[in-house]
């Protein structure tokens, strides 16, 4: 590519120089050694003092912020780490203290109830005691009643009997066998009447 | 004037003419533009020295260019090229700003001209060897005869490698040049093109003017860093001999 760039160059400066109508000097101005020791010079002197100044107060300046900006970064970066890690330490407590806390409340609310459904159970029970002691002794009532019910009816019912025997026939009977008579149909009736 | 391409490479006398032992260092407009690149590197990148964390626009340009150029000498020449890091960076800055104010308009390029390419790189190959004979003594010469080489083929190769040894200053130094005045010259051609075919052809080479413009400014960096890294290269030879 170089070379056809500087064919190409050479062609048309060549063109040029023909056309041209102020055609002055011909050719490179580069070969013409008449400033060369001058470029030398100056090059020699300002590359120089370019290259000292630079090396020895701008280089060094540029370098040493590039180092104290990278151990800065490093420092922060581990510093943040630092920290990283303390909130996640922190945040490890935090939810054990919140773990732990659940556990509690879990334990106090199931004692409590235990002890509620202690309390309702034992309640229920002296509750169910009693009524079955209540029961117990409606039933005992409730016997006694009818025993003596019958016999009190078996008395009115020889008494009545009696009575009538008496009002009918005008003579006293023997009350035992009046009353042997009535034991027996009072307890046909009674068995009929509780169904036995 | 307009119509020479080359006429952009004229050096001329600014100022009066300076003479020591009668030899001429009068002050050229090539010595102007080698002055102005070079306060323009030093006020650029001073001003990149704020010491500052969080650095500003300047100051990462300083930086950039920096650590650029740092990795491109520990990526060619090794950890053994950190003295010469200031050189090859104040090298590289010089022919970047020099060639990047030779695109001004009507400004000089001073590394269009083969001997200010041709003093660099020749201060480079000399500096390249002294460095080498230093650090190696004789066995430096053990750079001319590769390893591996059948005994038969040996002499040619060493002959072809001092050949190629030697022409390093003059392939260095011509590749700059030669960008830079192909460049120039193409873009003055076709700014000359512009001016004579007028309003109604004209608008083709302008665009090739601008197209060749852009172009230009990457050649300019391109060979900037080309320059520097070859020096790189070179400096890799004499310091770590393993040819």
């Amino acid at each position: 590519m170089l070379k056809k760039i500087i064919f190409q160059f050479l062609a048309l400066s060549l063109i040029f120089t023909y056309s041209a109508q102020s055609a002055e000097s011909g050719g490179m101005p580069q070969l013409n050694p008449e400033f060369w020791i001058s470029q030398i010079f100056w090059l020699v002197l300002t590359f120089g003092l370019l290259f000292i100044i630079l090396s020895k107060f701008i280089l060094p300046k540029i370098s040493n912020n590039l180092e104290t900006r990278k151990s800065q970064i490093l420092e922060n970066i581990e510093t943040a780490d630092k920290q990283r890690q303390e909130t996640e330490k922190k945040v490890k407590e935090f939810d054990k203290i919140i773990n732990d806390t659940k556990v509690e409340a879990k334990n106090i609310f199931n004692s409590e109830r235990q002890k509620v459904l202690d309390d309702i159970n034992n309640k229920r029970l002296s509750l169910e005691k009693d009524i079955e002691k209540e029961i117990i002794k409606a039933e005992e009532e409730i016997d006694q009643l009818k025993k003596t019910s019958q016999e009190k009816v078996t008395k009115i019912a020889i008494e009545t009997s009696s009575d009538l025997v008496k009002q009918l026939i005008g003579e006293d009977i023997n009350k035992s066998s009046l009353s042997a008579i009535v034991e027996d149909l009072s307890k046909k009736e009674m068995e009929k009447h509780n169904g036995i | 004037m307009a119509a020479n391409p080359m006429y952009q490479f004229n050096v001329y006398r600014i100022g009066p003419e300076i003479k020591i032992n009668n030899i001429d260092i009068s002050f050229t407009n090539a010595s102007l533009f080698m002055v102005i690149s070079s306060l323009a590197i030093l006020i650029i990148f001073n001003l990149g020295t704020k010491r500052s964390i969080i650095p500003n626009k300047i100051q990462l340009l300083a930086e950039l260019s920096y650590s650029f150029i740092s990795k491109m000498i520990s990526d060619t020449a090794g950890s053994k090229a950190k003295p010469y890091f200031s050189f090859i960076f104040s090298l590289f800055m010089f022919v970047l700003f020099c060639n990047m104010f030779g695109m001004i308009p009507y400004s000089f390029t001073v590394t269009s001209h083969i001997i200010v390419t041709f003093v660099l790189a020749a201060f480079i190959f000399v500096g390249v060897t002294i460095i080498g004979f230093i650090k190696h003594g004789l066995g430096y010469l053990k750079l001319f005869v590769p390893s591996g080489v059948p005994m038969v083929l040996l002499p040619l190769i060493v002959v072809i490698e001092i050949i190629s040894y030697l022409s390093r200053p003059i392939s260095l130094s011509v590749r700059l040049f030669a960008n830079m005045m192909a460049g120039h010259t193409m873009m003055k051609v076709f700014g000359g093109f512009v001016v004579s075919l007028g309003i109604v052809g004209g608008w083709l080479p302008l665009g090739f003017s601008v197209a060749l413009t852009g172009l230009e400014i990457l050649v300019a960096f391109l060979q900037a860093y080309v320059f520097a890294i070859l020096t790189c290269i070179y400096l890799n030879d004499a310091l770590n001999l393993h040819h």
